[in-house]
């Protein structure tokens, strides 16, 4: 199935067209010949067959937090060119939920949240915090910029997020068991294959609703103050 | 055949997405109208708190989407292109509209228009009362805006004759609603508490109406604070404040003064049709007096509907249908929100 991915809850507006394919799938035709399914293939094969195949076709990725509202869309178009596709042919939307300081994280959950409704597929959201993480690596501390001196972060064990997602003070982050992803953005690919047990299931998707971790800034009004003396 | 026009709406607290069809006579036909709003959400803070709005119109803005397809029992393949609301309004909440229309429209394949808020509210009104006629001249009031603009062409000739210096009318009403125990946002009640008072009862003074003062702009803060004044005298005086009096004093000052200004500009430019439109346009004071001095003046006054006046999807889609049927360029698919949009630019 190819899938589109989005995101745009770090400073980088990313889209990209991903092939996913299940672990049965992938497993039949590398036991019959012992090859790998392509040579771009991320997803292990062969040893570990109850892993997904996630194959990314096509990727535009532009780091600037204040173009994420300008350049969603164009990128899509983009690498949906790039991977010799149409629209109509994706099956299914992948969209990260943050989280994300900027205003732009909900111009990433809406073109998602738009597109699959007019295209009639299913929009799966995933944490982009997991998007990052995701691999079947041992431990990992992903830790993403949350402006005003804090940051984001969450801790895994081989792909699956064993505290957060957070959002707080650097120095109250936890030293890195394993593998440190700091700053880093998510990769197409990374973004589908957090989601892929979902899609590859047919799961109904949850709604797409951003991982704001911090209450909206307003201040209800004090006691009017008297105009006259 | 009808070409289908979707329009997006998300400058302030309303998701709207209307649907109309433009007819080959130059008619625009309303077949959806769907609006949610956040505005129950903002009235603890007695304003509209950006963050909130963004937010709710993200949550807002597909299920919306749905309901007008659904009203207008049509499909998204139905749809010959999309408008929205480029600006003004605040940045967060544009950004969601936008995204939203791009997303539509690359996905159905149809060409894009990144519309002006302001000449939407104008553009509503052909969807009641038919073709507007070229040049009228537009008063605009709400809570986000006062203007009083010159049409020639709404599909892309707009000129702004007078604005408020200070206030907009629709702030002034939620500030002296607030000074008077009543609801936000505050045109409704005070409209409502002004029906049992007299308007005569207290000589609240008339901004920007002396002789040296620009002859077609308004201010409305020294309004409120004379108002606020007068309520504190009477509350130091150990009186009980007339709140029926007072409403209906002080709305008579905003209606006496916006209509003034507005005939006299009709008036000086030789213009016979005057279109009221925005949230404060439903204001009952507003319509009678203007109506009354339309009359006198031998002008033609153009109201829409109170749910045409309010923000919506219908009035950008109106719009894009006027500025698709005059054969201008589409906007860009890398077209930005543009919280400062100024209102002579129709189309971005
Ligand atoms: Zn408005």
């Amino acid at each position: 199935m190819l899938i589109l991915a989005l995101d745009t809850a770090t400073p980088a507006v990313t889209a990209g067209i991903v092939r996913l394919s299940g672990p049965a799938a992938a497993a039949a035709p590398a036991a019959a010949d012992g090859t790998a399914p392509g040579p771009t293939a991320s997803g292990p094969v062969g040893a570990d067959v109850a892993e997904p195949v996630v194959e990314q076709v096509a990727a535009r990725v532009t780091v600037d937090p204040r173009a994420h509202g300008e350049l969603l869309t164009p990128h899509v178009l983009d690498a949906v060119a790039d991977a010799g596709i149409t629209l109509a042919d994706v099956g299914a939307v992948v969209v990260g939920t943050g989280p994300g300081p900027y205003t732009g994280l909900r111009a990433g959950l809406v073109t998602g949240a738009a597109l699959a409704h007019s295209l009639g597929v299913p929009a799966y959201p995933v944490c982009t915090l997991d998007a990052i993480a995701a691999g079947p690596e041992g431990a990992a501390l992903v830790v993403t910029d949350a402006r005003r001196r804090e940051v984001y972060w969450a801790t895994y064990d081989a792909g699956a997020r064993t505290d957060g997602p957070h959002v707080g003070p650097r120095d109250e982050v936890p030293e890195p068991a394993g593998r440190l992803a700091d700053h880093e953005q998510p990769t197409p690919a990374g973004i589908v294959r957090a989601a892929a047990p979902d899609v590859l299931a047919g799961r109904e998707p949850g709604p797409l609703t951003p991982l704001y971790l911090r209450r909206p800034h307003a201040a209800e009004p004090a006691t009017r103050k008297r105009v006259t003396a | 055949m009808a070409r289908i026009i979707m329009g997006i709406e998300s400058s302030c607290d309303e998701t709207g997405v209307g649907l109309v069809a433009a007819h080959d006579d130059g008619t625009v036909e309303l077949l959806a109208d769907e609006v949610a709003s956040s505005v129950e959400q903002h009235a603890r803070f007695g304003g509209v708190v950006p963050e909130i709005a963004s937010r709710a119109h993200l949550e807002a803005m597909v299920p919306t989407t749905r309901r007008a397809f659904d009203t207008a029992g049509l499909s998204m393949s139905d749809v010959d292109a999309v408008a929205v609301t480029a600006g003004p309004g605040l940045a967060g909440a544009l950004l969601v509209g936008v995204s939203a229309a791009k997303a539509y429209a690359a996905a159905l394949d149809v060409p894009l228009y990144g519309v002006n808020h302001l000449a939407g509210h104008i553009a509503v009104d052909t969807l009641q009362h038919g073709p507007l006629p070229a040049p009228c001249l537009a008063l605009l009031v709400s809570g986000g805006h006062t203007q009083l603009l010159r049409v020639d062409d709404i599909a892309g000739t707009i000129t702004e004759i007078g604005s408020t210096v200070d206030d907009a009318a629709g702030e002034a009403y939620d500030k002296v609603a607030r000074l008077l125990d009543l609801p936000y946002p505050g045109g409704p009640p005070i409209d409502k508490a002004a029906r049992d008072g007299d308007p005569q009862a207290i000589a609240f003074p008339r901004g920007m109406t002396g002789p040296r003062d620009a002859q077609f702009d308004f201010s409305f803060s020294g309004l409120k604070t004379a108002v606020a004044r007068w309520v504190e005298g009477a509350q130091g005086r150990g009186e009980e404040v007339p709140v029926a009096d007072v409403a209906a004093s002080f709305q008579e000052a905003v209606a006496d003064v916006l209509t003034a200004k507005a005939v006299r500009a009709a008036t000086e430019a030789g213009i016979g049709t005057l279109v009221v439109s925005g949230g404060v346009a439903a204001n009952s004071r507003l319509s009678a007096l203007a109506q009354e001095r339309c009359a006198e003046a031998g002008i033609e006054l153009r109201i829409p509907r109170p749910r045409l006046c309010t923000d919506n999807g219908a009035m950008i889609a109106a719009l894009g249908a006027h500025v698709a049927a005059a054969g201008h360029k589409p906007s860009s698919l890398d077209l930005s929100a543009n919280p400062g949009l100024p209102v002579d630019t129709v189309l971005v």
